[in-house]
This record gives structure tokens, sequence and C-alpha cells, in this order.
């Protein structure tokens, strides 16, 4: 199994970790999970922990979810490179803002996807996430975008540079939550330092993989 | 965009110079140099209006623009919209006393469910910028706080903004309470925000999708004129 790179690889350029089983390099692995790099860590380890070896996953950037209008045509670029190699071949993405241009594509493409709007809701679980009316202004972040958030929030939102910008947009904010999946003190302490850059207050939320795993054990074992 | 503004005295350039310095100040996010230069012009006689038009509004099509090309980002666009928002805080009380023209009424908010509201603010400081009378209710509005804004301030426009794919939808609940309510022609429903796209705006029965701040004046600017020209040959 493929060594998990540095978050920083996953966020710019992606990963892919051939099956125990495939022929490395080649990928005849029986299925093919192309995710969203944020997803990568959580992944692989249900791979490992499930035994999963007739699993090959690719990984495209992470970042592409600050152009979310690119997902879908990545995501089918894909999955036409890929398809003759795979019985099966799952997207590991839920809507991702996307607008339902990638359920649009995936349908097209005869190929599924994660149920969702996005991760902090498959996280949680969809229903229940749904039923957070009243957390309009809650910022989120996963374990993935803890480790990130220099990368993903601080500098692509300019705060690095010009910190004065941060209540223009943040402002409408009151709290962040951190949907933490696994137990870990030092990204809940990084958690509560982010909420504190932002000005925010702070919620811990811890979430495990949810519907992550339970989407990923359907496709396992319908194979 | 210019990397010698120590050695630039605003106050000794002509107003061609100037007016091309403030364009490279907004685009820079400069707001004390706007401020400082709206002054300047003011004390040579220009016209408030004029100020605004060619000076805040000129410079910050040009920020439009290179936003829309992929050369300028939301914290530019944010640094300048500041610059600009410094040059309003002076020009907005004279514009009042002098009687600036005025190209019609718009009413923005962003819609229920979401607290999004950069875009919004920018279409409302251009809209303003270019003549309109801008009723801003903010973020999280509900079809009945759109439609009470309607009734109580009778605008030519009902602008809506969305930045989340699962708020986009509401602002068809908007407009089909309007189509319901029989009120729906009487306004034009433009509509903005970075997951739409124009056959969004066309689905949900909008007048039109604005891609960014600019084009949201033009496209403004045009429909009012062809209400008005309706209204004449009517």
């Amino acid at each position: 199994m493929t060594d998990l790179p540095p978050d920083r690889v996953l966020t710019e350029i992606g990963m892919t970790a051939p099956a125990a089983t495939a022929d490395k390099g080649t990928g005849t692995g029986q299925i093919l999970l192309i995710a969203c790099g944020a997803l990568a860590r959580e992944i692989l380890a249900l791979i490992r922990l499930n035994g999963w070896d007739h699993m090959t996953l690719i990984c495209l950037p992470a970042n592409l979810h600050l152009y979310p209008d690119r997902i879908a045509d990545a995501v089918e670029a894909t999955v036409i490179k890929n398809r003759d190699h795979y019985t099966q071949i799952f997207i590991a993405y839920a809507d991702c803002g996307t607008g339902g241009l990638l359920r649009d594509r995936c349908d097209a493409l005869g190929v599924d996807m994660i149920q969702g709007p996005h991760c902090y809701s498959f996280f949680e679980g969809n229903d229940a996430f749904a039923l957070h009316d009243d957390e309009i202004t809650a910022f989120y972040l996963t374990d993935f975008l803890v480790r990130q958030f220099d990368a993903f929030v601080w500098k692509p939102m300019g705060l690095d540079r010009h910190p004065e910008l941060r209540d223009m947009i943040f402002g409408n904010y009151t709290k962040l939550v951190y949907q933490a999946q696994t137990d870990n003190a030092a990204l809940r302490a990084k958690a509560e330092e982010c909420a504190r850059r932002l000005g925010l207050d702070y919620e811990y939320r811890f979430t495990g993989y949810g519907e992550l795993t339970t989407a990923l054990t359907d496709v396992a074992q319908k194979n | 965009m210019s990397d010698d503004q120590d050695d630039i005295i605003l106050s000794e350039l002509d107003d061609d110079e100037l007016v091309q310095q403030m364009f490279d100040d907004l685009y820079d996010g400069l707001r004390d140099e706007i401020m400082e230069g709206v002054n300047i012009l003011l004390e040579r006689g220009w016209a408030p209006y004029d100020i605004l038009t060619k000076a805040l509004v000129g410079g910050m099509t040009i920020v439009g623009k290179d936003f829309r090309d992929g050369i300028l980002f939301v914290p530019e666009v944010l640094l300048a919209a500041n610059a600009m928002k410094g040059g309003m805080f002076i020009l907005k009380p004279l514009l009042a006393e002098t009687g600036a023209p005025r190209v019609g009424k718009m009413v923005i908010g962003t819609v229920k469910g979401d607290i999004h509201d950069i875009g919004k603010n920018l279409v409302g400081m251009m809209m303003e910028g270019a003549g309109f009378e801008v009723v801003d209710l903010g973020i999280n509005n509900s079809v009945e706080k759109y439609l009470d804004a309607l009734d109580a301030e009778t605008p030519d426009i009902l602008g809506m903004s969305a930045l989340l794919t699962t708020t986009m939808p509401y602002m068809k609940v908007v407009i089909d309470t309007m189509i319901e309510q029989g009120i729906r022609d009487d306004y034009i429903v433009l509509v903005g925000g970075a997951p739409l796209n124009e056959e969004f705006g066309k689905a949900i029965g909008a007048d039109a999708y604005c891609r960014d701040a600019a084009v949201a004046v033009e496209t403004a600017k045009e429909f009012v004129g062809r209400k008005h020209n309706q209204g004449v040959t009517a």
C-alpha cells in the first residue's frame, strides 16, 4: 500500500494508491475510487482497516475546491482515462459546490458518488447535518482543513498579507465548528487556535468518518 | 500596480494624471490615497458625480474586469472596494446635496440560509456609484422580507445573491411567490453569486444572471433603460 503523501501534495497535486493486489502502475484492481485529496487519509485508513485490497485510490488535488466549477471536468477526465482497467469506479466526492453538475456528470458516465452536499454533511451524517438550520453562521473545519488551515483558508483569503480583511470576510460568521474525524489533541488545539485567529467562537464535534464509511462499505461489498 | 507610491505627490498631478493615478490606487487598494485624490478633485471644482463615475467607478471597473479574468482575486477586490468606500464616504453626502442624477432604485439582499455578502456588497457599491439608489436588506432574507421591501421601497430592480449551491434555489422560491402574487413583471430581477450561471438564472425566471458587479451595473442600466423606453412608447 502506498504511503500517504504530505498534505501539501494532496492539496496541490493529488495521489494514486494502487490496490495491494493490483499490478502496480497499470491499475488492474477491481474498484477504482476517485476521491478528493482532502479525503485521502481517511479513505486509505478505511482500506487498510477493512482489508479492501481490491480498491485502488486516485485522489485529485484538494484545492479543486477553491474552483468548484472545475471538479466535474477533472473527475470526468480521470474516469475516462481509467475506466477500461476497472470493474467499477466510485466517485468519493459529494456535490462539493458543483450545484448538481458533478451528479449529472456521474450519471452520464454511469458511475456513482457519495450522497450529500459536502464532506461536512456526510462526515456528520447527511440527515443529522440537515437538521442544523440554526448553523448558517458556522464555519466548518475537518481534520484535513485544520491541518491545512493556512493553505486553504488564511492564504487564499489574503489574511496573511491583509489581516484587516478578516471581518469583511468572516464578519457574519459566529463560530468555528471542528468536525473531528479522529480524536487528536494536537488538532483540537490547532482548531481552537484557528477559531481565535478568525475571531469566532469554537465548538468541537467528533464525527468519525460518518457516511464515508458506509458509502465505501457499500462499494466494497458489491464486488 | 505602481511601485513608487512614495514618490508621487497627488496634488502635483494634473487632472488626467490624477484620475489615472486613482485608478492605480484603487487597483492597489490604497484607501487613504483614494480619499486624498477625491478631496483634491473636489478642491479643483469637480462635481461629486464626476469624481464618482470618472475616477472611482472607472477604477473599480478595471478591478472587476481583472477579477473576471483571473488576474485579481477576492482579497485584492476587497481591498479595492474598501478604498472605494473611503471615496464614497466623502462623496455620498455631497451627491445628495448636489442632486446627482438617479438612474433607478434597487433592493438587494442575500437569500435565506446564506450569510455571504462580499459579492452583494460589491454590487451594491458599484450600483450606487452608477447612480442607483440601493436598499440593502443584508443577509439571510426570507421571501417575506424581500416582498415587504418591494412593497415599501417600490424599486425598479430586485437583486438576489447566494454563494452556496444549497441556498441558491431559494431565489426561485422568491420569484415563484412574486408570480403567484402577480407582481413578478413589476420588477427587474437580477441574480448573482459564485455558483450561479446564466442557465440557472433563466431556469428560475430571473431577468438576468450577472457574473460580477460590473456586469450587474451594465445589465441594470440596460434593463432600466428598456423599462423607461417602454413607458414612453406605451
